[in-house]
């Protein structure tokens, strides 16, 4: 199986409360760069449906990755790299110059040229937490979509049979590939995804892999093709346009009560929230 | 003047409340606005939003809205669309968000996600949307003619019929998508609750992992006494102390209560965007340092394993 995981590079969402607010523009240059967590997620899942997990140095499909980024947002792609996926592309851009119809408009582009069987996204990215270039790549592809994943099943890579997380439950779905799945938090649980090669009662480390340091070194031979977003789509232009930000109401600490007596006492005569 | 379509969202046979805060947002716009009921009994279902005020409203219970899958749905909300409307809005659901941005594709739209609040300035729209985890928001407009926009359920609320009756009418499905063959449906698993739903109770008890495997056998009698939904940290649904549907946060539910009771929750930065909406937030947690005591109307530093057994006795003593 050939899956493309698009990957975006975030400031640190742990310190999300430290960005810095003006009328016209969010700052966030304090904060450490990192992988949006989602992807990160979406590329141990490419990883697990592409080996056996018994030799998981082999990889038994592709895994390629891509952002759409500055040139230092490559280092975001070595690190997923690093951790076993096979090459990689950087679309040269700013985050200003793009949008996500536009980002999916580009990523059509590259499906248009690698064929994949796959495209392994996060379900959102958490800086616009918009939670939509998936969907909106699978129907510029006329493909299906499981979006919202807390679990895969291939069904000899022909097929993937996916639990969505949605409102009420876990809604289970079939789509024949080539689809688009977007990733939930759950993906990354020891049993979440079941490849065709790996035994089904394997249990993978909680969470997403690390690379090991002669992995990081041998990433920077991986193969890193840089693209023009013009390679990828004619259109560049955009459909969202920001016209200011503002920091959210402050909500301030209230006080700390002595007792259960006393909270309830509260929660009825002050608060009136219960009878 | 914008020409709204709402598109609504059923549940066995009925359109579920989150519907009604699409509504609103189409009444904040103003305009005339139509209502698309799709699915199993919508026909009938159709009759439960004729009282809103709405110009029309459409219904087809064809076989292809047999399951909510976005393919099946998408291509007939496009094509509804593509008879006059200028916004399209649904409600930012597991559903919404699902079904938008494929319509907003097919239509060649530009797509405002998850909006809190809507500024009119004549044809002008600006949308008001939460970012990095609720901590910025930001105010943008759509470029394209036709504005595809999924409004978050807390932020408008549910609208009261305002009386006359709106005229039902049958839409045709349009013609199925590449895709829609290529996906099927399985199965729902849900767990059966007699509990409101997250998105819509006044009162929510949440948990974390502090709880562990005591989850239900300490929040269900709180829950209960309070009719309230119960809801849980991310820590605790991925310890698997508490289903996946119950999360509330940035990537989870996102909910506004009356009240919310935070048990056991140290209060990370997106569990905080998933409730520093409520109306008023109660805190119980062992450690007095805790994030969520920075938000919580009251706080209680105490062991909850016998906090919250005291609060449950307490309540029942009127």
């Amino acid at each position: 199986m050939k899956i493309l995981v698009p990957l975006k590079r975030v400031a640190d969402p742990d310190n999300a409360n430290k960005i810095k607010i003006s009328p016209n523009k969010i700052d966030s240059s304090g904060l450490e760069p990192k992988p949006n967590p989602f992807d990160e997620y979406a590329v141990e899942t490419a990883l697990r449906l592409t080996e056996n997990a018994a030799t998981p140095k082999q990889r038994l499909g592709e895994v390629i990755v891509v952002t759409f980024g500055p040139k230092d947002t490559e280092q975001t792609l070595r690190a997923a790299l690093a951790t076993g996926a096979d090459r990689a592309y950087r679309v040269d851009a700013t985050d200003d110059q793009l949008d996500g119809d536009l980002v999916a408009r580009g990523l059509k582009g590259l499906v248009d040229k690698e064929q994949p069987d796959l495209v392994l996204l996060g379900k959102q990215e958490v800086e616009g937490d918009a939670n939509q270039v998936g969907q909106l790549l699978a129907e510029y592809l006329g493909w299906p979509q499981a979006t919202f994943a807390g679990s895969i099943k291939s069904e000899g890579d022909k097929a993937l049979v996916v639990g969505r997380e949605v409102d009420g439950g876990s809604m289970v779905v079939k789509v024949t590939l080539p689809a688009v799945v977007t990733v939930d938090l759950r993906i990354v649980s020891p049993h979440a995804v079941q490849s065709m090669h790996t035994k089904a009662e394997h249990a993978y480390q909680d969470g997403v892999r690390f690379a090991a340091l002669m992995a990081i070194m041998a990433a920077k031979k991986k193969p890193l093709v840089e693209l023009k977003l013009s390679d990828l789509t004619s259109d560049t232009s955009l459909k969202i346009q920001y016209t200011s930000f503002e920091p959210p109401a402050g909500r301030k600490a209230g006080v700390k009560l002595k007792s259960v007596a006393e909270l309830v006492q509260k929660l009825r005569t002050e608060a009136k929230v219960i009878s | 003047m914008s020409r709204i379509l709402v598109v609504a969202e059923l549940a066995d046979g009925h359109i579920r409340k989150s519907t009604l805060s699409a509504i609103t947002f189409a009444k904040q716009v103003g305009g005339p606005f139509s209502v698309l009921v799709l699915g199993p009994g919508a026909k009938t279902a159709a009759s439960e939003v004729a009282a809103f005020g709405a110009q029309s409203v459409l219904a087809s219970d064809d076989s292809a809205f047999e399951h909510p899958l976005a393919e099946c749905y998408g291509p007939t909300v496009a094509a509804v669309a593509n008879t006059g409307f200028d916004v399209i809005v649904v409600t930012a659901s597991s559903f919404g968000k699902d079904l938008a941005p494929r319509v907003a594709a097919k239509l060649g739209a530009g797509y405002a996600p998850d909006i809190s609040a809507v500024k009119v300035d004549g044809a002008s729209l600006s949308f008001k949307r939460p970012m990095y985890a609720g901590n910025a928001y930001g105010w943008c407009k759509i470029t394209t003619p036709v504005q595809v926009v999924s409004v978050r359920q807390s932020e408008f609320a549910a609208g009261e019929p305002s009386g006359g009756s709106s005229p039902i009418e049958n839409v045709a499905a349009a013609p199925l998508s590449a895709a829609a063959p290529r996906v099927e449906f399985m199965r729902l698993e849900a767990a059966k609750s007699e509990r409101p739903d997250l998105g819509e109770a006044r009162v929510v008890v949440s948990g974390g992992r502090a709880l562990k495997e005591k989850f239900a056998e300490v929040l269900e009698p709180l829950a209960t006494l309070l009719s309230a939904a119960i809801g849980a940290s991310r820590a605790a649904c991925d310890a698997g102390y508490a289903p996946p549907e119950l999360q509330v946060g940035q990537t989870g539910r996102v909910v506004a209560p009356q009240l919310y009771v935070a048990i056991g929750i140290s209060g990370a930065i997106q569990h905080l965007a998933g409730m520093k909406g409520s109306k008023v937030i109660v805190a119980i947690n062992k450690d007095p340092d805790a994030p969520i005591f920075q938000v919580a109307d009251y706080g209680l530093v105490a062991d909850l394993f016998t906090a919250v057994p005291e609060l449950v006795t307490e309540l029942k003593k009127s």
